[in-house]
């Protein structure tokens, strides 16, 4: 028994996710940071959408929310203002949160409301068998993208980054010490935060592309995954796969249920 | 007694939610709703609550939903196609038994249809809208004043039921003028929010049905981690594939609605003492239908007429009691003939049931459903 | 002092991550596809198994003597 297990509903596990998923991996970082913080169960909430990564909020011992598909940041939204008291925390995958959820994580980062959104980024649609995701990297294979997605996709932290949210870090499965600190300051942030989580899904990407089983795609992570400052010192030509992590984005705003509680001091005729 | 008010039908509507409670509202201006967040944005601030305008109204729901789980009452409002958005997370409500109503002021479709005029096409869309079985309860004004009384009664229903509840407003009640005194604070009864009925250590399950078949899910923030899914689940609110359970909450769902039916039809009668025909009818048509009896009235034909306020569930038994006593029912609406499927249905043969419908943007004239009365004596039954 | 590694078969998938971390090579996978300590004695209480088991079914732990 691991301290952080407090977190968990032990009667819940084992999850249902596949061997080697990752997102077990970064469930685990999630539990470690909320101990890490000591987050009061009584006041925390967990939401998420629809796929295999928000099926995380049935095994987190909080009040918990498993929503509809995309919808995990409006529910959160409601319940952040309803009770300001509350940390509330997203869990979304990536089709979740930026295809059918697109247009709700923009105004969630717009708002920089109080959130911390976990995005699983596997970059695919992992519980529907495959197929391609707005973070599918292009020419990679899914299901409906038989021969290599044509798509371009989204960089989620650029997105978050010029829709306005406060913090914004980058991790992956393979880091998983380091993301436990990147969520936990997500959560400490008062604002719109983002953690992108790098996670890999086996069976349904890393088969397709060749990527070779579960460690493989852990040791594709570690080669990969350069922190910010040293990726920002590569030549364009030395990029290639890489991808920065760590703290990518840091701002002080103005946080949506403080300034609405303004609002309420205005017309109860405070100033 | 409190002063006479000039006020819309959609003003009077989002006065009746915030006397019954409401103190959370989310939503995506569309008309002819409008008006309601409006109203919203301006007053519940200075009673401590929350307005949020949402980037469409799948977000006006959601958050609303996610507000009601945290111990809010909530309330969104749209029109025409702002309500076919919402209909997955109406679902969702249901399913998850979430209070929370919905306020569709009904405008012409399909799509952008003719967005500032009239209709009442959404009657069926409001009982059927959403995917899988669930019960509805879905009121329908007529008059300002009952506006009022209808948000009320939705807010209550919501609480008590622990469902959405939707009120079915048309561009006509709702944009109407009438002069209304409302009710003072202390007359307006408010249904609480359902507490637990025990604590965590004592083995709380938030979805066990009480003896009224509706569960007490705990708000969140209040200490019983409790996990909420739009997945069936059982009585702990986990997930579960079992046949069984899959079963006995689809039945729950719906008797916990039924098993209260009569008590939740609200309906008026008029001139039925003697009546030969009747108008079956609801929302803005049902004005001048009330002024069409009446010339008909005058003329000596014997006609009344029943106005439904309660349109889902529908009031089988009051049809099939009027279908005794009448020869042909009338059924003015301004569709293309919804609800006089159900008059249909639920009459049995037992009198004839003739549809009249208005789908041209314009409202029914008193002498247009005059004279489908005056049809109606004059040919023969078959 | 010794190290013990704990394995919980229930939840153990067999996907191979810890065994495939192992600076050691002491982690397999048994007919069943469960993970087993091949070689207790050569752990070197690194944590790799642990930390990138995404089913919580390996912990390691130093001996306490009592
Ligand atoms: C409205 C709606 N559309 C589609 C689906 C089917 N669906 C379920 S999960 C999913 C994709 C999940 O992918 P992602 O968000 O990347 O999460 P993952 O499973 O990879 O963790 C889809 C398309 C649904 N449940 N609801
Ligand atoms: S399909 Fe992929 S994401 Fe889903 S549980 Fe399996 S490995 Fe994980
Ligand atoms: S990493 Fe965990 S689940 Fe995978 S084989 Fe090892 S012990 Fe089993
Ligand atoms: S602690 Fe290190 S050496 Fe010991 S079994 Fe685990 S991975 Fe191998």
């Amino acid at each position: 028994m691991r301290s952080y297990e407090k977190y968990f509903r032990m009667n819940r596990l084992p999850h249902i996710w596949c061997p080697g998923c990752g997102n077990g991996i970064v469930m685990k970082s999630i539990a470690k940071a909320a101990e890490q913080l000591g987050l009061d169960q009584d006041n925390t909430v967990i939401v998420s959408g629809i796929g295999c990564s928000s099926r995380a909020s049935g095994y987190m011992n909080f009040d918990t929310l498993h929503t509809a598909h995309g919808r995990a940041i409006p529910f959160a939204t409601g319940i952040k203002l309803a009770n300001p008291k509350l940390k509330v925390i997203v869990i979304t995958g990536d089709g979740d949160c930026t295809a059918i959820g697109g247009n709700h994580f923009i105004h969630g980062a717009r708002r920089n409301i109080d959130l911390t959104v976990i995005l699983f980024n596997n970059n695919i649609y992992g519980m529907t068998g495959g197929q391609a995701s707005p973070l599918t990297p292009t020419g990679k294979k899914a299901t409906t993208a038989p021969f290599g997605s044509v798509d371009t996709a989204f960089d989620p932290c650029e997105l978050a980054k010029a829709a306005g949210a406060s913090y914004i870090a980058r991790g992956t499965a393979f880091h998983a010490k380091p993301l436990v600190d990147l969520i936990a300051q997500g959560i400490s942030n008062n604002g719109f935060s983002l953690v992108e989580a790098i996670t890999q899904c086996p069976i349904s990407y890393g088969r397709r592309n060749k990527m070779g089983d579960a460690a493989g795609m852990l040791k594709w992570m570690s080669e990969n995954a350069v922190p910010l400052a040293a990726y920002e010192k590569l030549a364009e030509e030395q990029k290639g796969d890489k991808f920065p992590i760590g703290v990518l984005y840091q701002k002080t705003a103005p946080e949506y249920s403080a300034e609405y509680a303004k609002v309420i001091k205005l017309a109860q005729g405070g100033k | 007694m409190s002063q006479a008010r000039l006020m819309q039908g959609n003003e009077a509507c989002a006065e009746g939610a915030m006397a019954a409670g409401v103190n959370f509202f989310g939503g995506y201006p569309i008309t002819p709703s409008t008006e309601i967040a409006e109203i919203m944005a301006k007053e519940l601030p200075a009673l401590g609550g929350t307005f949020i305008q949402m980037e469409d109204e799948i977000a006006g729901i959601a958050v609303v939903l996610g507000a009601a789980l945290a111990g809010r009452k909530a309330l969104t409002a749209t029109s025409g196609p702002g309500f076919s958005l919402k209909q997955e997370l109406i679902g969702y409500g249901c399913i998850a038994e979430i209070p929370l109503v919905i306020a569709n002021v009904q405008r012409m479709g399909p799509a952008t249809g003719q967005p500032t005029s009239p209709a009442q096409g959404d009657v069926m869309q409001a009982r059927w809208g959403t995917h899988g079985d669930h019960p509805m309860i879905a009121l329908s004004p007529w008059t300002v004043r009952e506006s009022f009384d209808v948000a009320v009664m939705a807010v209550n229903y919501a609480e008590r039921f622990r469902t959405p509840v939707i009120i079915l407003l048309d561009e006509v009640v709702g944009h109407m003028r009438e002069k209304v005194v409302l009710p003072k604070a202390e007359d307006i009864e408010i249904y609480p929010r359902r507490k637990p009925n025990c604590t965590r250590e004592e083995g709380y399950k938030p979805y066990t049905p009480m003896a009224d078949l509706v569960p007490n899910p705990a708000d969140f923030g209040t200490g019983h981690h409790i996990h909420v899914t739009g997945l069936i689940h059982d009585e702990t609110g986990f997930p579960t594939g079992s046949s069984k359970v899959t079963e006995d909450t689809i039945q729950r769902l719906h008797q916990k609605i039924s098993r209260v039916q009569d008590e939740i039809t609200h309906y008026d009668e008029f001139f039925m003492e003697d009546a030969e025909y009747a108008v079956l009818t609801y929302g803005g048509t049902a004005r001048t239908a009330y002024a069409a009896v009446k010339m008909a009235r005058q003329q000596g034909i014997k006609v009344g007429m029943v106005r439904l306020m309660t349109i889902w569930p529908f009031a089988d038994k009051v049809i099939k009691k009027v279908a005794q006593k009448v020869k042909k029912i009338l059924v003015p609406e301004m569709n293309y003939g919804q609800l006089v499927l159900e008059v249909e249905r639920a009459a049995a043969g037992q009198a004839a049931v003739i549809s009249l419908p208005k789908y041209n943007t314009e409202i029914f004239t008193p002498k247009e459903i005059c004279t489908a009365i005056e049809e109606l004596a004059t040919e023969v039954v078959k | 002092m010794g190290i013990e590694i704990t394995t919980l078969k229930e939840r153990c998938k067999g996907c191979n991550i810890c065994a495939a971390f192992c600076p050691k090579k002491i982690l397999a996978m048994d007919t069943l596809g469960k993970v087993y300590v091949t070689d207790e004695k050569a752990c070197i209480n690194c944590g790799q198994c642990e930390l990138r088991c995404p089913d919580y079914a390996i912990y390691v732990e130093k001996k306490v003597e009592k």
